[in-house]
């Protein structure tokens, strides 16, 4: 026993990706001095800070003053149409996702099949929502059409990438079975993998219900309509109190979908 | 009647599984298919149903060659093949039913089965096979709420909803305690008895496969090195099969396996 002890061994976890220290000093180092030289080349404007603290601070009395009132009409019409925008887009963009996200799973679709909705995929996701929207504006003109087919055209690539991968991480003994039984492809999709992807499907598209809304607000800013637009002129006029009425509502609503969202998610499980 | 003839598989990987590969098996007979892991079992079954693509050789099922078809031909021969697989492979979230209907895919239309409206005799069939199998008033439970023996009796039902010619079951004891593990392949015996149905059998477990199949045959890297009744399987055999191994010990430890002596055996642990 007591020969055991004498000879002791020490042990310390043997560094993962560089094995020299010099490297490891010198890659550390060199952020370090990136960060500083990077941090010191913005320039501030001490003066324009101070000013726009005044019109921060306007900002956030109106925000605890809201005035729900006298911009009502606008508020409710912007608010309808966002609603509007956020149900009709989720809807569509779901019902063209499914087909793109199957035809985009490497386990049930050939080859090129799978090339073509992989590019439709990265095409919807390559532009940010604003970015379409501005074209999207610029072709259809002002208005909450130009801003349905910006967030149809963006729940795709979200929601045909995130099902896509759901149905590539399928159980495949499951797939297989069914395919064993003389089943037909679209049987199989049916029975197999419907039942395997349905709860997340479900909860993907309520999650993308969420962030169209919240996304409805924004593009309204580039002219596409809804609540983003009112909120925007509200801005735009000074009128801090309506526009902190139109937040308010904004961060309700969202928090009202997030909560139902999550309570049918687990329901569906 | 299953005939082989010269069955080869070499995997994109230059892996060879199989190596000419030539049997049959008669109506009726349950064969007992063992050998090492990675002997190529798996692959052998697969090859049958065509889950897996044989490189070379031909597959008989009575008069078709089941190696030549595609498509609507081939989905039509799977259907004559009933297939019991390793951890069931149910559709978990569909219930009891919906898993044991799925056996009559290959004969009902599209539209039927997405509307789950399937013919009466073929709800008549699956009530009937629910009740063989044991699982009577399980039918709208959903399948994972079973448990392993009831999940595999499903699966069992799912095969013979297909009302087979050809019974092929990979590794359907796996991932089952010792006597739930008899039971199936009791199970499994029993109906193959019934219905003069021929059936291949996956299975690591030498004493279970000596015990309920009527011939054995043992695989080694892809090829057959014995194929025999389960009586002929010799020290010797094993050894061959598997590589040596102390089998005197092996056999008698299992002889010990029989339902009764287990349990016996329990309850002296219960009581000391």
């Amino acid at each position: 026993m007591t020969g055991a002890i004498t000879s002791l061994r020490t042990w310390k976890r043997p560094p993962v990706l560089l094995k020299d220290p010099r490297w490891r000093w010198t890659i550390l180092l060199g952020s370090a001095i990136y960060l500083v030289l990077a941090i010191s080349s913005v320039e501030v404007n001490w003066f324009r800070v101070y000013e726009g603290l005044e019109r921060g601070w306007k900002f956030i009395q109106g925000f605890l003053s809201p005035d729900f009132n006298s911009r009502w009409r606008d508020i409710q019409a912007g608010l309808v149409e966002s609603l509007t925008m956020t149900l009709t887009s989720t809807v569509a963009g779901v019902l063209i996702s499914v087909p793109i996200g199957i035809g985009a799973a490497r386990n049930l679709a050939p080859a090129p099949v799978y090339m073509f909705c992989r590019s439709l995929i990265t095409l919807s996701r390559s532009f940010q929502e604003i970015i379409i929207a501005i074209l999207l504006v610029a072709m259809f003109g002002f208005g909450p059409f130009a801003g349905f087919l910006t967030l149809t055209f963006a729940s795709i690539g979200f929601l045909s990438k995130l099902l896509a991968e759901d149905i590539e991480g399928c159980d495949s003994a499951q797939i297989e079975a069914i395919r064993a039984t003389g089943a037909g492809w679209w049987q199989v999709v049916n029975y197999a993998v419907q039942s395997q992807v349905m709860p997340r499907l479900i909860g993907l598209s309520l999650y993308r219900l969420d962030i169209n809304f919240r996304e409805s607000s924004v593009i309204g800013i580039v002219g596409a309509g809804g609540v983003g637009a009112t909120l925007n002129t509200a801005i735009d006029r000074y009128e801090y109190d309506s526009a902190g009425a139109i937040l308010i509502i904004i961060i309700a609503i969202v928090l009202v979908v997030e909560y139902s969202s999550s309570y049918i998610r687990r329901w569906v499980q | 009647m299953l005939e082989l003839k010269a069955l080869s598989k070499t995997y994109k990987t230059g892996d060879r599984a199989l190596t000419d590969i030539s049997f049959s098996v008669p109506a009726g007979q349950v064969v007992g298919l063992i050998g090492p892991s990675g002997a190529g079992k798996s692959s052998l079954i697969r090859c049958i149903n065509r889950l897996v693509e044989p490189s070379s050789g031909r597959i008989y099922l009575g008069e078709t060659e089941l190696t030549k078809l595609s498509g609507r031909a081939l989905r039509q021969a799977r259907r004559r093949i009933g297939m019991i697989f390793q951890e069931y492979a149910l559709v978990e979230r569909l219930t009891v039913m919906e898993n044991v209907l799925s056996g009559r895919l290959g004969y009902v239309s599209g539209w039927r089965s997405f509307l789950r409206r399937y013919p009466q005799t073929d709800i008549d069939q699956a009530f009937g096979l629910l009740e063989r199998v044991g699982l009577g008033d399980h039918y709208n439970k959903r399948a994972d709420e079973l448990s392993g023996g009831q999940r595999q009796r499903v699966g069992i039902a799912r095969a013979l909803e297909q009302n087979p010619e050809l019974l092929l079951a990979d590794e359907p004891t796996a991932s089952l305690d010792p006597k739930t593990s008899r039971q199936i392949m009791r199970l499994i015996q029993g109906v193959c008895r019934e219905m003069n149905l021929p059936a291949i059998i996956n299975i690591h477990d030498v004493v279970l496969a000596q015990n309920f199949a009527d011939r054995i045959i043992g695989l080694r890297a892809g090829q057959v090195v014995f194929d025999g009744p389960p009586s002929a399987l010799s020290h010797k055999a094993l050894t061959c099969i598997y590589g040596a191994e102390d089998w005197e010990q092996v056999q008698q430890s299992s002889e010990s396996q029989n339902d009764e002596f287990l349990f016996s055996n329990a309850k002296v642990l219960e009581l000391t």
